[in-house]
């Protein structure tokens, strides 16, 4: 569905994304993992056209994504669910939900109680003022209005960030979920637990480079990988 | 009712300056609101829409003059953005102040070439510059209009921003670019209709203004310009409700101060209370809360 091929993109001198490749298959979970600074957000954020790759091609469902405007992508079916969940504080959670549809002119009740059915929370505080959510209310938010968009393709860069575990747990059920209602889906995260118990298939990236590749349950039984990310000592 | 008579005709026309300045500070302040820019040359886009008019009236009849006058000055509004600000998007933001400085001159120049510094006399509008009489108080019916129509205006602003998708997508831009672009919006647009709405009502505000002052110069932006952005910075930038309720309050002290016979001093005031605001409550009466929750 989702294909990069040889992306490379250079901040000022700094190469954080070095020739890289990696493919999503539709209806997958894809994850990508990795320390910070590896390049994950900068892939994601190229795929969104909000950063300018150097050199690289990027395809979703056949057409080049490259050069083009972030809201040509959105049109596409291809959101990001931002970094930090980036949501609209002073608007209220039926707002940003609102506006996460913004490119769309039809009846929005229908994915409204989609959105409402998978996130109960949000529809008790559906006229609180977004800032007043709690960090995991605030990722369910950036989820649900990524959803509002009807995306064929949602990208989600560490929803765990800075979230207690068993919201952690909560947040990725709902990515099963959705996934099993037909939304692919590419995650990044450190949690790499999580990710890989998630993930259909997974890549590792260190320092701008994708060093390893395997289905998530794979990389959760291998040796190196469970030093480097999930903390276990070589026995 | 001497004392009313005798006091009246200040009141009134400080709500009509107040409405006045009103229309001009929210072009600064929802351009500050969303770029987090002065636009230095808004008082003189003003000024501009004061000469249009004058020019205007010489080749169509009034009743063409006024749309066609709103017309240009938001297409100069609408050029400025993108010829002088756009291209600096991504710069550090004293390049583009510094930008909006060099409008400001350039539009004052250009002013005293075409008019070559004369003060133009500003069309009588029939029935709007007529004088009318209430409580034995004289005055120009051009005073009673203003606040009306800066109200209803304001109201319709308002009403825009809250409710409507484009005033949903003037909220976002103004919070958050990034965000903004991933919820399929565009900046650009949404930034050029900002300074559409903006020098629309500085239009609106120079008709009602130049009405009761009679002459254009080109430096004739400069001083209510500075005052709107006083009221601006008063009622809080990047406030709408703020800008207006700054704005009204300072058109009325200046001219309570001048019916108190201190003339000389009610420029003097406008800037003082700049200064005590800046001190004091640099945030001004409704200035940005910030509930980020990071």
């Amino acid at each position: 569905m989702l294909k990069i091929k040889n992306l490379q993109v250079n901040y000022g001198g700094i190469e954080a994304v070095r020739n890289i490749s990696l493919e999503v298959p539709e209806k997958s979970i894809v994850t990508l993992i990795g320390a910070n600074g590896a390049g994950k957000s900068t892939t994601l954020r190229s795929v969104s056209g909000l950063v300018r790759p150097t050199a690289g091609e990027i395809t979703f469902l056949g057409e080049s994504l490259t050069g083009l405007p972030t809201t040509e992508i959105v049109k596409r079916g291809v959101t990001l669910v931002p970094e930090g969940r980036r949501i609209f504080p002073d608007m209220t959670v039926e707002e940003n939900l609102k506006i996460g549809a913004y490119l769309r002119n039809d009846s929005l009740t229908e994915d409204m109680n989609w959105v409402y059915d998978l996130f109960p929370r949000l529809k008790e505080r559906s006229w609180q003022l977004g800032g007043t959510l709690s960090g995991g209310e605030q990722q369910m938010l950036a989820v649900g209005r990524a959803l509002m968009s009807r995306p064929k393709l949602l990208m989600m860069d560490e929803p765990s960030l800075g979230l207690a575990p068993l919201i952690v747990r909560g947040i990725f059920d709902i990515i099963r979920e959705i996934n099993k209602q037909g939304v692919t889906i590419l995650l990044i995260e450190q949690n790499a637990n999580m990710a890989l118990q998630t993930a259909d298939i997974a890549y590792v990236m260190e320092t701008g480079r994708i060093t390893r590749k395997g289905s998530g349950k794979e990389l959760l039984a291998d040796e190196s990988i469970r030093e480097a990310y999930l903390g276990k000592k070589k026995s | 009712m001497d004392f009313v008579q005798a006091n009246l005709p200040y009141l009134l026309a400080g709500i009509s300056v107040g409405g006045q300045y009103a229309l001009i500070a929210i072009g600064y302040t929802m351009v500050y609101g969303i770029l987090r820019l002065i636009n230095f040359a808004h008082g003189d886009v003003f000024m501009v829409a004061g000469l249009l008019m004058v020019y205007l009236v010489t080749a169509v009849p009034l009743a063409a003059a006024i749309p066609l006058m709103i017309l240009f000055t938001v297409l100069i509004g609408f050029t400025i953005e993108r010829v002088a600000y756009k291209p600096l998007r991504s710069a550090p933001r004293m390049s583009i102040m510094i930008s909006a400085i060099g409008v400001s001159y350039l539009i004052q120049n250009l002013a005293y070439y075409v008019t070559g510094g004369l003060a133009k006399t500003y069309p009588s509008i029939p029935w709007v510059s007529d004088t009318v009489t209430i409580l034995g108080a004289t005055t120009r019916r051009v005073t009673l209009i203003t606040p009306v129509l800066t109200i209803i205006l304001v109201i319709a602003l308002v009403a825009l921003i809250k409710y409507t998708k484009i005033g949903m997508a003037m909220r976002a831009v103004s919070r958050d670019f990034e965000t903004s672009q991933l919820m399929g919006i565009k900046v650009d647009s949404v930034i050029s209709i900002t300074f559409i709405i903006g020098t629309g009502l500085a239009a609106v505000g120079s008709l009602l203004f130049f009405s009761s002052y009679t002459a254009v110069t080109p430096v004739a932006g400069a001083m209510p310009g500075l005052k709107a952005f006083v009221a601006a910075v008063f009622g809080g930038i990047g406030s709408i409700p703020g800008a207006v309720l700054g704005a009204f309050i300072i058109g009325i002290c200046e001219n309570i101060i001048k019916g108190l016979g201190w003339t000389t001093f009610s420029d003097a005031f406008t800037f003082a209370l700049l200064i005590v605001i800046l001190v004091v409550k640099p945030s001004g009466l409704f200035g940005e809360k910030n509930t980020d929750k990071v």
